[in-house]
């Protein structure tokens, strides 16, 4: 593993009994960029990330993080180890406060047991106290300010993603994976949503990995563009060279029947 | 009226974490320690006291089922026999090997965690109904063991006699030394609660409940955490089962049997899943319900029956409104007692305005 990925995965496969949803596909994640993961429906995009994450286990291939083998480790472990992630559909805690999730996000940077926990004044309670500065930092952040105290389960649908990509922020990941963050948003969401990725990139110096539809938000914030199509990785490259690539038009409009120019 | 959150600035993080974050809190808790502590054992007839006795046990038990089923999002029927393993562990150590309360209390605890953590095993596989099934096998399987191993279950009638527990050449042998024997339990129990589910045990704890796919991705190991719900919850059990024990001065597996976990899955369900006030509210409302029914009874069904047919109607009255009460709350208010509470809080926290 070379210094300019952090991320690497080689010749990746995963198949649901005769599905194959992912099938060799290698990619390199360059240190501190953006690389977006575009396809159309069903290409095997969330596949991909559910077995960087752990979530799936490939059935060959292999998942490098920072020069370290992490293909066969539980998701919890990975977790650890620098990884975060939003869902594609909000997955919240939904009885539990903003503050809350974003607290459960820092669970492994923390170590209070039962025993301490049971105690809580004194370890445990120095030990939230001190995690909750990092807390206040990405509320702040993410001008969460006047929401700490709300049950998640009643905030609006864009504010819930932007808790999600907190939650997923606390833990101080190396690389973040974000399955649609804009998905169902308006364009005014869209663009707020784009800003934030943008600053958790330079600001925090988070390399992410970015899954979504808007071709615009894709084009304008991505440092590299992976193109995904039944399970297959069929172009990579810069936006610009991604566009104009054959193979890519083809995926998304078809050919049409002189095989030719669309 | 009084408790207002109004005009409250928090300057520091641990007064924002506080369990009872208002100026009022002081005087709150020095009058229920007053209530409690003094104005209780000295006024209340010592039968009453029996009944508030009973009360502090449930409450152990139903607080330790709650962090299980109510936090975690799991399910026991099980929990009466973590109970009786607790209860026949402490008597068999208080008998066999004559020790004090204060090590078989724990041990009885710890060793109901250790089989609460095997009959938990099931959950990292399986969930609701069919984990229920898997915790109702559980709760047989161990009624019958400590039935029919006389080793466990000392011989005859399957019940061991333990004297009463005594610290410093103290014996708790009244009602009223009791009362304060099981008031100090049910209180660390309470505190001890309050502080798991605000820690980052208790966060991940309700992680697992409301979404243990994300749970995993962001950290948390799930069956790690689902076995630690199993552990704490058969250990607030046991230590149940240890002061029943000492409370009746016998172990009897009589005392632990498949509807006693019923009763106190009936506890967190009335009093409210995933609250401890809830689990406090449902040990009292379901301990209270049969003396009552009982009460009303003995002075409106004299009437209409004699004695002889009294005692068949009010046990069957008995699990009837049991089984009424619990739909009713299902319909009514699904969150329990607890929810009732924070209604009428609520309401009085803007009275007399309306808003």
């Amino acid at each position: 593993m070379d210094d300019v990925s952090i991320l690497g995965v080689a010749t990746l496969s995963k198949k649901f009994g005769g599905v194959t949803a992912v099938q060799d596909v290698s990619l390199e994640v360059p240190r501190g960029g953006i690389l977006s993961i575009i396809g159309p429906n069903g290409a095997g995009k969330t596949s991909l990330l559910n077995m960087i994450s752990g979530f799936y286990k490939p059935d060959t291939g292999r998942v490098v993080l920072d020069g370290q083998n992490i293909t066969q480790k539980k998701p919890s472990d990975i977790a650890a180890l620098g990884i975060g992630r939003t869902f594609q559909n909000i997955a919240l805690f939904s009885g539990l406060t903003v503050l809350d999730n974003l607290m459960l996000g820092r669970h492994v940077r923390m170590k209070a047991g039962v025993l301490s926990s049971v105690i809580y004044w004194g370890m445990a309670q120095k030990e939230d106290i001190a995690h909750r500065e990092a807390i206040e930092e990405i509320i702040e952040f993410l001008k969460l300010q006047d929401l700490r105290k709300q049950p998640t389960a009643a905030l609006a649908y864009g504010l819930r993603k932007r808790v999600e990509l907190g939650r997923a922020l606390a833990n101080d990941p190396k690389v973040l994976l974000l399955d649609e963050p804009m998905g169902g948003m308006n364009q005014d969401e869209k663009e707020d949503m784009a800003r934030y990725i943008l600053d958790v990139n330079q600001e925090r110096g988070v390399t992410v990995v970015l899954i979504e539809h808007d071709m615009g938000v894709v084009m304008d914030i991505s440092d590299k563009v992976v193109v995904l199509d039944r399970g297959r990785c069929i172009a990579t490259g810069t936006p610009d060279e991604v566009q104009r690539h054959r193979k890519v038009v083809e995926a998304y409009l078809g050919t049409s029947k002189s095989g030719g120019r669309v | 009226m009084f408790h207002r959150e109004s005009g409250v600035f928090k300057t520091t993080y641990s007064a924002d974490m506080a369990l009872y974050p208002l100026p009022i809190a002081k005087w709150t808790v020095a009058v229920l320690a007053l209530i409690f502590v003094v104005i209780v054992p000295l006024t209340v007839h010592e039968y009453y006291l029996s009944i508030l006795n009973l009360i502090f046990i449930a409450i152990v038990g139903a607080l330790g089922l709650n962090i299980l089923v109510g936090y975690t999002g799991q399910i026991s029927i099980g929990h009466a026999a973590f109970m009786s393993v607790g209860a026949y562990t402490a008597a068999n150590l208080a008998v066999r090997l004559d020790l004090p309360f204060w090590i078989t209390l724990p041990a009885g605890g710890l060793m109901a965690a250790a089989i609460g953590v095997i009959v938990g095993m099931p959950s990292l596989r399986i969930k609701g109904l069919y984990l229920a099934i898997a915790t109702l096998a559980g709760q047989l399987i161990i009624e019958w063991t400590i039935n029919h191993v006389p080793a466990i279950s000392g011989g005859a009638q399957a019940s061991i006699q333990v004297d009463r527990p005594s610290l410093f050449g103290f014996s708790f042998n009244t009602q009223g030394s009791l009362y304060f024997f099981l008031l100090f339990f049910a209180v660390v129990a309470i505190v001890a609660t309050l502080n798991l589910v605000r820690s980052r045990i208790g966060r991940a704890f309700v992680a697992v409940r409301d979404q243990d796919i994300a749970a995993e991705i962001i950290g948390i190991d799930i069956y790690r955490y689902k076995l630690l719900a199993f552990a704490i919850s058969s250990f607030y059990a046991g230590v149940c089962g240890v002061l029943y024990t000492y409370y009746f001065g016998i172990a009897n597996y009589e005392q632990f049997q498949l509807i006693v976990s019923i009763d106190y899955l009936a506890m967190i369900i009335i009093g409210g899943l995933g609250s401890v006030l809830g689990s406090i509210l449902g040990a009292i409302f379901v301990t209270l319900l049969p003396i009552v029914i009982r009460i009303l009874m003995e002075n409106v069904g004299s009437l209409f029956f004699t004695t002889a047919e009294m005692a068949n109607v009010i046990s069957g009255l008995r699990l009837g409104a049991f089984g009424g009460l619990i739909i009713f709350f299902l319909i009514v208010e699904p969150e329990g007692l607890n929810r009732l509470w924070r209604n009428i809080r609520s309401y009085f926290r803007v009275w007399p305005f309306s808003y």
